[in-house]
């Protein structure tokens, strides 16, 4: 059992999980993800690690409650435990010294995001951060994007917070700046939101690393079935990624892919009480 | 259902029938098929043992269980004394009557089997390790010898592992299992289903193996939570038998289509995440008609999953004929009284899909068999011409599986073959010190019983190997 520590919340639906796991806090590295498992019937639900403190021994995690599951873990009450965390899994995020770097977040995104730019900016890039959301309440971790990067440059659909319209706009004006135009750009958030990026940046021949989210079980390479398209390879997210350039992947696949469950996803939905289910918010794929 | 020392069927009388669940009842459930036999029909079917001096059926068993000693004592009614006879040579008869594909090992050089008339040594072991499950109190108390003060580290919990940390234990040795799923016995709980091997035969082993004082850590992924080079520094010595969990690709069109699922994902969810179940969160596709490739044992679990999900058509598809199939015979059988339709001699070209991106069907290949390859079995080949569609809303891709590169990556100090299996000596060493191997990660896809050998004999070999260490290998 894996107690949680904090659990406070962030944004609507948004929780921040502080979760005591001293082995995985101990050597886990930006980019890698855990999957969790809230009680002994749960799914296994792939989270990132967000953030560590290895002399605490905890792990953060950063959870939205999309559908059953996530609403679960997210209502694990402090001193309450998780099941199951299993990690750190995937591949490390590859850090290099790029000069400028831009890091796009849309979204619950911007909380998968938050350790890679923490990480970029840690090894000495200049990190110019883009995060989007729809109103105001959905723009996640301003603050603490704030501490290290260059700039934080907020977006809103409906221009509640900073300023309105989609983070492709912003990073285009980004990239029409020659003294600002980012030699890397690292882009989470939903599906189409990284597939927009990648159009933007694939003229510019900008390397665009994404972080893909599809359906995981094991998470070690077994079961295959959080595969993906990047260039003419099949690849297992869960042990090649998550992170894969952005411009060879087959976007339209994970679209697809990750509608698999979606009946499956709506009746159990529709079996939660009323207050339940209100509490889950809509998310674009 | 009386067993027949009539001899009816001549000198040898006639072997002992499981009894099983009605097919037409058990194509839609999960309960075990097999019965398992009465005492009378246990004790009437172990008379039929000629109790040959020479006993090759023992030659036949991979841990050479003294077959005709412990059938003797089910004829003579003892069944504590068989339980014992079972016991000191398999820690895990209950699975192994119930999964060992006996007619190739032991059942397979019983001097009967050439009249056809096998002594059941399978169903026999199985009644027995029963036997024992339900009279713990008979069995003679497990003494755990003083402790050794030595450590001992096994990555995986599947059959290898296990049945090393038992042994171990039972020297004396500290033992730690670290398992990267959330529960034990790998391919024992994620793979074959609970129809064929209930979980809770599993669970007792494991409990078992908690007694000896065998302390189990899941959610622990080996080469991620912790690497092999920091498990060598926090103990003696390192059993690795982490499996052959990766799935072979087809590579073929229409792979990655929405409800094309490999073997292990389709019985993982079923069976690991008990998608089966409505109290169970995992969801699983419940479709009308599903579509097997592959003639294993995990094609035969996969589509008696997916009969017992509700298709109304499940097709196994292998491309050479029933004769080559590799599953065990008994499961086959299974298959077809529960309706699963045998497509031999076809290979798939391709999965078709609608503009949902949902696959609805498959262009396959028809198949001859041509000369023999490598492996002796004759190799299919292509009818020109011969190109049919079959119609599908699941396709289950049972083709096999490799080395799962997870752990060996973040080891590369580890000698590996070309295939990326560990390469171990007779005794289960690797080429680092204190390291030693077994199962499904050195043979590639085996059996139970190959992998609980490996565990046995890695056993001894890690106990000598303890008793001249003096310390634990500096990184
Ligand atoms: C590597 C990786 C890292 C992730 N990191 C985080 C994280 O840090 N925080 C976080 O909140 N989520 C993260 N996710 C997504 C998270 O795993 C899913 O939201 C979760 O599995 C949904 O489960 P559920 O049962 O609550 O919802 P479901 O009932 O399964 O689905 C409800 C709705 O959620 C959406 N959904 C389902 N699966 C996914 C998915 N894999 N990705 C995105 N949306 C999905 C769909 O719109 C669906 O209709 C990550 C996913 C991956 C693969
Ligand atoms: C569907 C199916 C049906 C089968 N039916 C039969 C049958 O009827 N009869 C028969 O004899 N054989 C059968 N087999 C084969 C048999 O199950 C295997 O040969 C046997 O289980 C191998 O045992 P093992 O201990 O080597 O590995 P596994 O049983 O594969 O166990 C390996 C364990 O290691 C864990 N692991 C993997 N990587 C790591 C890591 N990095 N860190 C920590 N833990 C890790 C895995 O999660 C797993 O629990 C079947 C196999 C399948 C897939
Ligand atoms: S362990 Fe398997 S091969 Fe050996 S006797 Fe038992 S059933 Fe036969
Ligand atoms: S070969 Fe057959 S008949 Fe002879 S001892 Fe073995 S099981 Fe009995
Ligand atoms: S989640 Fe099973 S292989 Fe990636």
């Amino acid at each position: 059992m894996f107690e949680i520590i904090e659990n406070t919340i962030l944004a609507p639906n948004v929780h921040r999980l502080v979760v005591r796991a001293p082995r995985i806090a101990r050597v886990r590295q930006p980019g890698q993800f855990v999957i969790v498992r809230a009680d002994v019937h749960g799914e296994r639900i792939p989270l990132t690690i967000g953030d560590a403190d290895m002399a605490a021994g905890t792990i953060t995690l950063f959870v939205q409650a999309v559908g059953t599951s996530t609403l679960q873990i997210v209502h694990t009450p402090v001193g309450g435990a998780l099941q199951d965390v299993a990690g750190p899994l995937g591949s490390a995020t590859e850090i290099e010294q790029w000069g400028r770097v831009a890091c796009v977040g849309g979204g619950l995104g911007t909380a998968v995001l938050y350790p890679l730019a923490k990480a970029l900016a840690e090894a000495g890039n200049e990190v110019t951060t883009i995060i989007g959301g729809r109103s105001a309440p959905y723009i996640l971790l301003e603050d603490e994007l704030q501490a290290f990067s260059r700039k934080v440059i907020v977006t809103t659909e409906d221009g509640s917070h900073g300023r309105q319209g989609f983070v492709t706009a912003a990073l285009q004006e980004l990239m029409e700046d020659p003294r600002r135009c980012p030699a890397v750009v690292f882009a989470v958030g939903p599906v189409p939101m990284m597939r927009a990026v990648c159009e933007l940046t694939r003229p510019e021949r900008i390397r665009t690393i994404v972080s893909l989210n599809p359906i995981m079980i094991d998470g070690t390479g077994m079961c295959g079935g959080c595969r993906v398209r990047v260039g003419e390879e099949t690849k297992f997210a869960c042990v090649d990624g998550p992170e894969f350039d952005g411009h060879l992947v087959d976007f339209k696949l994970l679209t697809d892919r990750l509608s698999m469950y979606r009946e499956e996803e709506c009746r159990m939905l529709s079996q939660l009480p009323e207050e339940l289910r209100n509490q889950i918010v809509t998310v674009r794929r | 259902m009386k067993n027949n020392l009539q001899r009816e069927n001549g000198r040898w009388g006639q072997r002992v029938l499981m009894p099983e669940q009605d097919h037409h009842l058990r194509c839609r459930n999960f309960d075990e098929v097999n019965l398992g036999l009465s005492e009378e029909a246990a004790i009437a079917e172990a008379r039929r043992c000629l109790q040959c001096k020479s006993a090759p059926c023992i030659a036949g068993c991979p841990v050479a269980v003294d077959i005709p000693a412990f059938i003797a004592a089910v004829a003579g009614t003892r069944m504590a004394e068989a339980a014992r006879i079972l016991l000191a040579d398999n820690t895990l008869p209950a699975i192994c009557g119930r999964v060992c594909p006996q007619e190739e090992q032991c059942e397979g050089l019983c001097v009967l089997d050439r009249k056809g008339q096998a002594i059941a040594v399978g169903y026999l072991e199985r009644f027995v390790a029963d036997w024992a499950l339900r009279h713990p109190e008979q069995l003679a108390p497990t003494v755990i010898p003083k402790a050794s003060g030595k450590k001992v580290a096994v990555v995986g919990s599947g059959p290898a592992g296990l049945t090393v940390a038992g042994e171990l234990a039972r020297m004396g040795h500290e033992v730690i299992i670290y398992e990267a799923l959330h529960d034990t016995g790998g391919v024992l709980r994620y793979g074959i289903p609970e129809f064929r091997l209930p979980k809770e035969i599993v669970d007792i082993e494991v409990a078992r193996l908690a007694q000896l004082g065998v302390c189990i850590e899941c959610n622990v992924v080996v080469g991620k939570t912790i690497t092999l080079p920091k498990m060598r520094n926090e103990h003696d010595a390192v059993f690795i038998a982490n499996g052959a969990g990766l799935p072979t690709m087809l590579n073929i069109p229409g792979e990655n289509l929405k409800g094309v699922f490999s073997a292990n994902e389709y019985l993982t969810r079923v069976n690991l995440m008990g998608a089966w179940r409505q109290d169970h969160a995992t969801p699983i596709p419940r479709s009308r008609q599903v579509v097997v490739i592959g003639g294993g044992n995990t094609a035969m679990d996969a589509v008696r999953t997916a009969r017992r999900l509700g298709a109304a058509r499940a097709v196994i598809l292998y491309r050479r004929s029933e004769a080559e199939m590799p599953a065990r015979i008994e499961e086959i059988k299974h298959a077809k009284e529960e309706g699963v339709e045998f497509v031999m001699l076809t290979a798939p070209l391709e999965i078709l899909g609608d503009n949902q991106g949902w696959v609805n069907g498959l262009r396959c290949q028809a198949m001859r068999l041509g000369e023999p390859d490598t492996s002796g079995r004759r190799r299919p080949v292509p009818v020109e011409g011969k190109v049919f569609e079959l119609e599908a809303q699941v396709v289950v891709n049972a083709v096999g599986t490799g080395a799962n590169p997870l752990l060996t990556a973040t080891a590369p100090e580890l000698g590996l073959n070309r295939w990326g299996n560990i390469e171990v000596d007779t005794t289960g060493q690797t080429n680092l010190a204190g390291v030693f191997a077994g199962g499904d990660i050195v043979r590639g896809g085996a059996t139970v019983i190959l992998a609980m050998g490996d565990g046995k004999r890695a056993a001894g070999a890690i106990d000598t190997y303890l008793q001249r260490c003096k310390g634990r290998p500096l990184m």
